[in-house]
């Protein structure tokens, strides 16, 4: 189902806020779930914090919604200190992982509890929590309880009812995380739309990252209660700053290669080498699947020869492993209608300009 | 031996087999009980059976008889529904609390609350003798001042209700869900989490009052007075009223019992669909 209901004005925020972290400490009984943790979130912005599970990104949303108490550091909104003020006065809408919605309530019901909270008139109440479940596309389930609504309706619901009260920021705790693929996807479209509707600040935290490189602005990625690498989807794909946001974000193949100068050679080929400076001598290139081709000319000199060991269809591209002379496993993406067969020998050639590189291991 | 004839071990008894089990149980329960309105029935000695023992409980003399039998049925509601505001006030409260704040504590007031169950009557009388010296210092010999005991002997059966509620919603993300959209811990108590936990609080509270209706030892040894004791006296000057209140107390009780199973199985049934 795809929702292409207009936002209505009820729900028009204006600008958003301005959201800052600032040397966020957190710890858990002798663990640091977040160490000085730093993001400034402009008004209207998107971010994802991205990470793997553990690594911090939960308890920083958390902590921006009130729901931990921080150790250090202070949380801004709008430039205003909120580390202590409590969950229910920051004014902030949130949806949650887990289905969130009020079993006892109708939808309508669920979507006008914070209006409720807010003493606002039962008259415009009811309109504004029409108009937010009209916004989500379920209008016409306003009467139904969360057990009579799919995993998808109840997460639209959700995101209605932390709509509805124009909060300051919008907090996304995995929301799409227990959906099915289908479904995710539309969501998380929506969701975007919506956003970007209402020009509402957004955080939104997932460990999936095709998810935060599709919606996001900018993505935070998060590693053992730090922030990796902030930047734009395209940013953090075409030029990760360390190895393990390469490694992390998008697929990327482990090649054994040299770092003369401040250039890597890769199977013969110099490429820029970025991330931190290394001192010259045998690193790790991280190279992404769609930057090594298999060469069919038959003039080209150079590259690297490999055999196909598999080679798997996927839609609208195929991906092939294959191994060198020296046993390195390589992915290489390409187009559906090159197919290469396993036992083949074919020659690679490397098309990137730049290659992230960490010390060899 | 062929996978057809096979003997599958470890799956459930056949339909036959239930139902003799189910019958069995059942003759062991419905025998004393059945006995029980047989003697209520008889006339004496005669071997001749009347319905004056049942009728006769409506007369002004039975009124004036059984005044003591009455009073102990009244004591015994109140004793009731002050235990089960105890249990609403302390054990509720407290058990969210737990749930919400200090997870790790729900192992141990588990424990707490399951300990009455192992104590004897006989043993938490001689444990309380000494407590109600204080409590009726505090609040007198009132009959009422019982159900601070009995608050401790229905904990495990009220525990056990509301815990399995509370293990049925999820309270944390619903707590939280409701804080964000600004409402204060007393709106997430009363229109969030109370609203949820309605049939765990219900079937702790029909239990309370079916432990509370039920019990006799610490009622008898702490010299209070309630529906037990009462019947005990009935019963050495009149068995046959003596029996027949038994009968209703039983009967209400077991009313309670079924409002509760199916309080859990219109919950099963809803989490079902």
């Amino acid at each position: 189902m795809t929702i292409t209901t207009p936002v209505p004005a009820s729900l028009s925020t204006g600008a958003g806020a301005t959201v800052e972290l600032v040397d966020v400490v957190k710890d858990y009984s002798g663990h640091r779930a977040l160490d000085n943790i730093n993001l400034s979130i402009a008004p209207g912005e998107f971010v994802a914090l991205l990470g793997p599970s553990g690594c911090g990104k939960t308890t920083a949303l958390r902590s921006l919604a009130g729901l931990e108490r921080i150790d250090g550091g202070s949380i801004r909104i709008d430039g205003v200190d909120v580390a202590n003020v409590a969950t229910n006065k920051r004014d902030i809408g949130m949806v949650f992982q887990s289905y969130s919605l009020f079993p006892h309530m109708t939808s309508i019901e669920n979507v006008e509890f914070g209006l409720r909270m807010r003493n606002v008139p039962a008259d415009e109440r009811r309109v504004r929590a029409a108009e937010a479940l009209e916004m989500v596309g379920l209008d016409s389930f306003a009467t139904r309880y969360a057990h009579q609504l799919s995993g998808g309706q109840q997460q639209r619901v959700a995101l209605a009812r932390a709509l509805v009260t124009r909060p300051r920021v919008l907090l996304l705790d995995e929301p799409l995380s227990a959906l099915d693929a289908k479904v995710r996807l539309q969501l998380r479209d929506e969701i975007r739309r919506i956003q970007t509707d209402l020009g509402i600040t957004t955080l939104f935290v997932t460990h999936d990252q095709e998810e935060a490189l599709a919606v996001a602005d900018r993505v935070a990625v998060m590693r053992a209660g730090t922030i990796e690498q902030i930047g734009s989807p395209e940013a953090l794909y075409t030029t990760p700053s360390t190895p393990f946001v390469a490694n992390f974000v998008g697929l990327s193949n482990r090649v054994n290669a040299e770092l003369v100068d401040g250039s890597v050679s890769v199977y013969g080929q110099a490429l820029a080498a970025l991330g931190e400076a290394l001192p010259d001598g045998p690193v790790t290139a991280f190279i992404r699947p769609e930057d090594i081709v298999i060469e069919r000319d038959a003039s080209f000199t150079g590259g690297v020869e490999a055999t196909v060991v598999t080679s798997s269809f996927l839609g609208s591209l195929r991906r092939t492993q294959l191994k060198t002379a020296d046993d390195t496993l390589l992915s290489v993406q390409h187009d559906v209608g090159e197919r290469a067969l396993p036992g083949d020998v074919v020659t690679l050639r490397l098309r990137g300009a730049a290659v992230a590189v960490s010390a060899r291991d | 031996m062929s996978a057809s004839t096979a003997v599958r071990i470890g799956t459930e008894p056949s339909k036959i087999t239930r139902w003799i089990i189910l019958g069995i149980v059942g003759v062991v329960f419905a025998l004393p009980i059945l006995a029980m309105i047989e003697f209520t029935f008889r006339d004496g000695l005669s071997g001749n059976y009347t319905l004056g023992h049942w009728t006769g409980l409506f007369t002004e003399e039975s009124a004036r008889t059984y005044r003591g039998l009455f009073q102990a049925i009244g004591n015994s509601f109140l004793l009731a529904i002050v235990t089960v505001v105890i249990v609403l006030v302390v054990l509720l409260p407290t058990m969210i609390l737990v749930q919400l704040q200090f997870p790790k504590l729900k192992r141990v007031l588990e424990f707490v609350c399951i300990i009455p169950i192992t104590v004897p009557a006989i043993v938490l009388v001689v444990g309380l003798a000494p407590v109600y010296s204080v409590v009726v210092s505090i609040f007198g010999s009132s009959v009422w001042t019982l159900a601070f005991a009995y608050g401790i002997t229905v904990l495990p059966y009220a525990y056990r209700a509301i815990q399995s509620n509370l293990d049925a919603v999820d309270v944390v993300t619903l707590s939280e869900a409701a804080r964000s959209l600004g409402a204060n811990w007393g709106s997430v108590l009363w229109r969030v989490l109370l609203p949820n936990l309605r049939r765990g609080i219900l079937a702790a509270s029909f239990i309370s009052v079916a432990v509370v209706l039920g019990e006799f030892t610490i009622a008898s040894l702490l010299n209070r007075v309630n529906l037990q004791t009462a019947l005990l006296q009935v019963s050495q000057s009149d068995p046959f009223v003596a029996v027949i209140f038994a009968l209703l107390a039983l009967g209400f009780v077991f009313i309670l019992l079924l409002v509760i199973g199916r309080l859990g199985r219109a919950r099963r049934d809803r989490s079902a669909s």
